[in-house]
């Protein structure tokens, strides 16, 4: 118990110590007034004017237009695998119902695999559509958080910045090189980076193994940097390639929560009030710390049918115990648990364990993060998301003390505030409505892996992770059919650019509202008070809407367990 | 520009940049994006990271492959299937043939694992099967509680480590099959026991195969 606490709060503590040196550099990256050389030349090749200003309605086209050429290019490099170079393994190309999901997946940050990496994709795929598309996506998400605080901020009237500088800078000056370096100690800790073929060894009792390889190490980088989650392998960060040891593990987790936390403090930065960047990390590190501890608490205990049966789940000093099952052992419990709450906070996606073979309340824990969707988050969208709830908490306790609500200086209308409401429904909607859809649909239960609530679980896990843009998975439910790769396709979409586009859309409204005076009236935002308001304002929004789900999937199934009971597929 | 006019108060908008780029003109750039990223991150990146970790790391960058007399058997960092009593058996591993025909375990080239939910009869029926052929192969009274980790499968399928308590419960097979004193087998396993890295991250842990070479070595 003891390690377990210490390396989680070590880890977390790194995470705290990086947000004001990371968040002055996104800080100098989103408003410096100088373009490096490079910077320069990319601009020239792309035909870009980087002095242009945009609004919110040019800024989101520019978002929209960048993301179909990318998908329409990916698209059609996935479908030609078969003529393109480096497939050692001779893999066929993707169906296109399967190819549409992927690309779409990617495109949209979320990274859901209904396919197996190491079957499927060939090292080209790999590296030219999957890597590029980590890169290309988190930008986006990133770039669009930027021009979100810059509405916010309103120093510069509609103007949100300029989307090619935002995501050229980001990639050039962020992404690549954290990227570069991790991935020199990644290889450093066992990862494979070659373009060699599958090697083949024949083990000491004289059995063949055919041992995937491929460029491992750049995906794995960037698909944690970039919160995407992607797996190269099949079984993604459980796989040892992806993840050798305990510290890939910690670094894989750091760099997860690296941008998304210290976004908060550049926000700071931006309005001038740093308080407010705090109020922010605050609200988010109280809901992670205390999804983790029930994740963690739940996970230890381990599994009462299996200790009926004889297995031995406690902690002792020569094993770390717990529910193993679907877990790899460099890990043990708290770095799982660690890792899982992390991905499924910062919309990640990838997974170190399998969460279908998480005890019920264990599987709570992933869902609930996805659907508050909003603690640390991946770029950039949990950040908007968060501010949503900030103006709907405003929003709400004007209503309750009879004022006009004001945020950051400017007053919430009923406009901004139908906005805020299509974003916080949209989610929801998109969620509860695919699953109702599917349980319906004797061809869509037909795909699950597990009976009972833990069955409903899985088809849950799938359009909530789906519409977060998380990409994680109950991986037992057979997600390739056509039914589920255009559902989830949709509900990856919806949960995309429903988000991105309305609150684009209020923080350009409010970059153009006049400012009005902090009065005696004015509900200052930047408090601890505002700041346990927000949380409960989540809280609830997120507990009244899924609470009936939540109870008919993951409770049930652990009250189950508790007793006892199993059930027969 | 417009001039506010302090009588209307809501709405004051600057004129957004004079000449907004055209449509077709933005869509080109869009393309024009795609295709240079593609080239910057999608094949520079990864193939710099190549050349640099194939100059620096080629052991690790080539999957740490490990070879005895001039053959490859197998990777460090991955796990491999032992069924023989004189080597060291791993954690149950539940993927399947490459052309997904059956069960294969530790097959890495179709990483996999169950899957099943904590309540599913499947989970609890190989648990108690793997409960019995445990203590059976190893000498076990019936009563004896199993270490976790021996009879749950891992999530890659690949898993290369055991917990330690796993690993002493099998010293006994071990050394018998060998004709080697228990104590010497401890000793093997004892010395392959990797702590936590660094002191804090992580757990415990033997890997398998590293034990098993060494024991082949001993002789």
């Amino acid at each position: 118990m003891a390690p377990a606490l210490l390396q989680i709060v070590l880890i977390l503590a790194v995470m705290t110590a990086l947000v004001i040196p990371v968040g002055n550099w996104l800080y100098s990256v989103a408003s410096g007034q100088k373009d490096t050389a490079l910077e320069r030349l990319t601009y020239r090749v792309i035909g870009v004017n980087p002095q242009e200003k945009m609004d919110w309605k040019r800024y989101g086209l520019a978002i929209l237009l960048s993301n179909l050429a990318m998908l329409l290019l990916s698209y059609l490099l996935i479908r030609l695998q078969g003529v393109l170079p480096w497939n050692p393994a001779g893999l066929a190309a993707q169906a296109p119902d399967l190819a549409w999901n992927t690309v779409v997946s990617f495109m949209t940050n979320t990274n859901w695999q209904a396919y197996s990496g190491e079957q499927s994709l060939s090292y080209f795929s790999q590296m030219a559509v999957i890597t590029t598309f980590m890169f290309t996506s988190a930008a986006t998400g990133f770039a669009g958080a930027l021009a979100f605080m810059r509405g916010l901020a309103g120093r510069d009237g509609s103007n949100l910045g300029n989307f090619w500088v935002d995501v050229t800078r980001i990639i050039y000056r962020v992404l690549l090189p954290i990227c570069f370096v991790l991935a020199l100690v990644f290889v450093g800790q066992g990862m494979p980076q070659t373009l060699n073929a599958y090697a083949t060894a024949t083990t000491l009792e004289g059995a063949a193994q055919n041992i995937a390889l491929g460029p491992v190490a750049s995906l794995e980088s960037i698909k944690h940097v970039g919160t995407n989650g992607g797996g190269f392998f099949s079984m993604n960060a459980a796989h040892p390639f992806e993840n050798p040891t305990p510290l890939t593990n910690a670094l894989h987790i750091l760099s997860m929560l690296l941008i998304p936390s210290a976004l908060t403090y550049a926000f700071g930065r931006m309005l001038g009030n740093l308080k407010q960047g705090w109020v922010i990390f605050g609200g988010m590190l109280v809901m992670f710390l205390g999804s983790l501890a029930l994740l963690y608490g739940f996970e230890q205990a381990g599994n009462p049918i299996l200790s009926k049966l004889g297995a031995e789940q406690a902690i002792t000093a020569a094993q770390a115990g717990g529910n193993m099952e679907g877990k790899e052992v460099r890990f043990g419990i708290a770095q799982t648990a660690l890792f899982a709450t992390t991905t499924t906070a910062a919309t990640t996606g990838s997974v170190d364990s399998m969460h279908d073979s998480y005890t019920g309340m264990g599987g709570f824990v992933p869902m609930l993060q996805m659907m508050l969707n909003n603690v640390f988050g991946g770029k950039g969208v949990g950040f908007i998301n968060f501010v949503q709830y900030l103006i709907l908490g405003v929003f709400i306790a004007g209503l309750m003390v009879g004022r006009t609500p004001e945020f950051l200086g400017k007053k919430i209308e009923a406009r901004e505030v139908k906005l805020v409401m299509l974003a916080v429904l949209a989610h929801p909607l998109s969620i509860l409505g695919f699953t109702a859809l599917a349980c319906t649909l004797p061809g869509a239960l037909a795909s699950l892996n597990n009976p009972g609530p833990h069955g409903f679980s899985e088809i849950l896990y799938a359009y909530t992770s789906g519409t977060a843009n998380n990409g994680s998975a109950f991986a037992g439910l057979s997600a390739n059919t056509l039914f589920y790769n255009i559902t989830i396709g949709l509900a990856m979409l919806f949960g995309r650019y429903l988000t991105l586009l309305p609150m684009l859309a209020v923080a350009g409204m409010l970059a153009a509202k006049r400012r009005v005076p902090t009065g005696s009236g004015t509900l200052p935002t930047d408090t601890l008070l505002f700041g346990g308001l927000t949380v409960f304002v989540i809280l609830i929004v997120g507990a009244l809407t899924f609470l009936p789900a939540l109870t008919l999937g993951p409770v049930a199934d652990h009250l189950q367990m508790a007793q006892g009971v199993v059930l027969k597929p | 520009m417009t001039i506010p006019d302090p009588l209307f108060h809501e709405n004051i908008r600057l004129q957004p940049e004079p000449t907004p780029t055209p449509l077709p003109r933005l869509l080109l750039n869009s393309f024009l994006a795609a295709g240079l990223f593609t080239l910057v991150c999608g094949l520079g990146y990864p193939l710099l990271t190549t050349a640099v970790t194939g100059v620096l790391l080629p052991h690790q960058a080539q999957g740490s492959l490990v070879t005895q007399g001039g053959k490859v058997v197998g990777s460090a960092v991955l796990g491999q299937q032992f069924t023989a009593p004189k080597y060291l058996h791993g954690r149950p591993s539940m993927t399947s043939k490459t052309d997904g025909s059956g069960p294969q375990p530790y097959n890495a080239e179709n990483s996999g694992a169950s899957n099943w939910g904590a309540t599913n009869a499947k989970l609890r029926d190989s648990v108690q099967e793997r409960i019995a052929a445990f203590r059976q192969e190893n000498g076990l009274s019936t009563g004896t509680p199993v270490p976790v980790d021996a009879v749950t499968a891992s999530a890659s399928g690949l898993d290369p480590d055991v917990s330690l308590a796993t690993a002493l419960l099998q010293v006994n097979r071990i050394a018998q099959a060998r004709n080697l004193p228990v104590a010497e087998v401890e000793k093997v396993i004892r010395e392959h026991l990797t702590g936590r890295q660094f002191g804090v991250l992580g757990e415990q842990r033997v890997n398998v195969l590293a034990v098993n070479l060494a024991l082949d070595g001993q002789k």
